[in-house]
């Protein structure tokens, strides 16, 4: 079976992000002026072996903390499928 | 003095300071492969440009785990001399062996072409040579070289002289139209708390040759030969 897992990698607040910067302006260009802010980041989906679910987010941290996100300037989600 | 070259897949600069090292400077050097685990032999360590494995998730995140670093991180910690040029210094600030990140420039540009830099702090093992306010012609070659550390950081590394380069304009003047990635108080290289260990985004390798357009790289290598040399 396994388990499934979204990692949602974004920029911290307060931290410029050039990427969403430009996507905000032309989708401004672009006629959608609701537009107030874009931040792009990463999504990123990983396969578990079997094991206890607070094992797992622990794992799943520390994958983070140390790889998958750069803790000085990104802020990082998990996301267990049921 | 020996220098040694690490190299990592995908990148693409250790040939142009092993040249240097070796033609230009007439100093002994080898190339260090990523998977070495013993690198006591060597006197100075270069961590060259490049995409160390494709710069895939973040640039020098995969690098940094790389076995070779944990050595380099032991070599840096007993105070031997690092210096990582533009993807070599991504991975010494992935490697948390200098503060702070990359961000993509702000221009979303890749950017190649010279830029200035101002010496900020002559008294350190790599700009000894120099004196301080002197401004460099060097060619800087990234997508993310925008350094970001946060206030507090930032101000530390100041007052404790850690900000070796800023990019300036021809006058000197560090502005904002001077800086060419978005960096953070204009920020081309800063140094760990030993100074021992530097990081910068310019190449001083593509300006140690009149041929090449620019010798003002030169004093960078000078320095920490001059370092090395007043230590034995």
């Amino acid at each position: 079976m396994g388990i499934n897992v979204s990692v949602y990698i974004s920029p911290k607040q307060g931290i410029l992000d050039p990427q969403g910067q430009a996507a905000l302006g032309a989708l401004r260009s672009l006629g959608f002026e609701e537009v107030e802010e874009v931040r792009i980041g990463k999504y990123i989906t990983l396969q578990l072996e079997d094991m206890d679910q607070g094992k797992a987010e622990e794992r799943l941290r520390e994958m983070c903390e140390r790889l998958l996100a750069n803790p000085v300037i990104e802020d990082y989600r998990i996301q267990i499928q049921e | 003095m020996k220098f040694g070259v690490v190299v990592f897949p995908g990148s693409n600069c250790e040939a142009d300071c092993y040249h240097v090292i070796d033609q230009v400077l007439g100093q002994e050097v080898e190339y260090v492969w990523h998977h070495r685990t013993d690198v006591s032999s060597y006197d100075c360590l270069v961590l060259p440009g490049g995409f160390s494995y494709g710069d895939y998730l973040r640039c020098g995140a995969i690098a940094r785990f790389s076995p070779v670093m944990e050595a380099v991180g032991a070599f840096a910690h007993e105070g031997g001399l690092v210096i990582g040029i533009c993807n070599g210094f991504q991975i010494l600030l992935e490697a948390g062996l200098l503060p702070g990140a990359m961000l993509r420039n702000t221009s979303l540009r890749f950017i190649c072409r010279f830029v200035n830099v101002r010496v900020e702090n002559a008294a350190t093992p790599w700009t000894n040579r120099a004196h301080e306010g002197q401004m460099l012609r060097i060619p800087i070659a990234h997508n993310e070289g925008n350094y970001f550390l946060d206030q507090d950081s930032l101000r530390r590394l100041e007052e404790e002289g850690r900000i070796i380069l800023r990019y300036c304009d021809q006058q000197g003047e560090v502005s904002e139209e001077a800086n060419p990635n978005g960096a953070a108080g204009n920020i081309a290289g800063v140094c760990n708390e030993g100074f021992n260990v530097f990081g910068l985004m310019p190449h001083p390798e593509r300006a140690s040759e009149e041929i090449l357009g620019s010798t003002d790289g030169m004093v960078i290598w000078e320095s920490v030969m001059a370092h090395h040399g007043g230590k034995r």
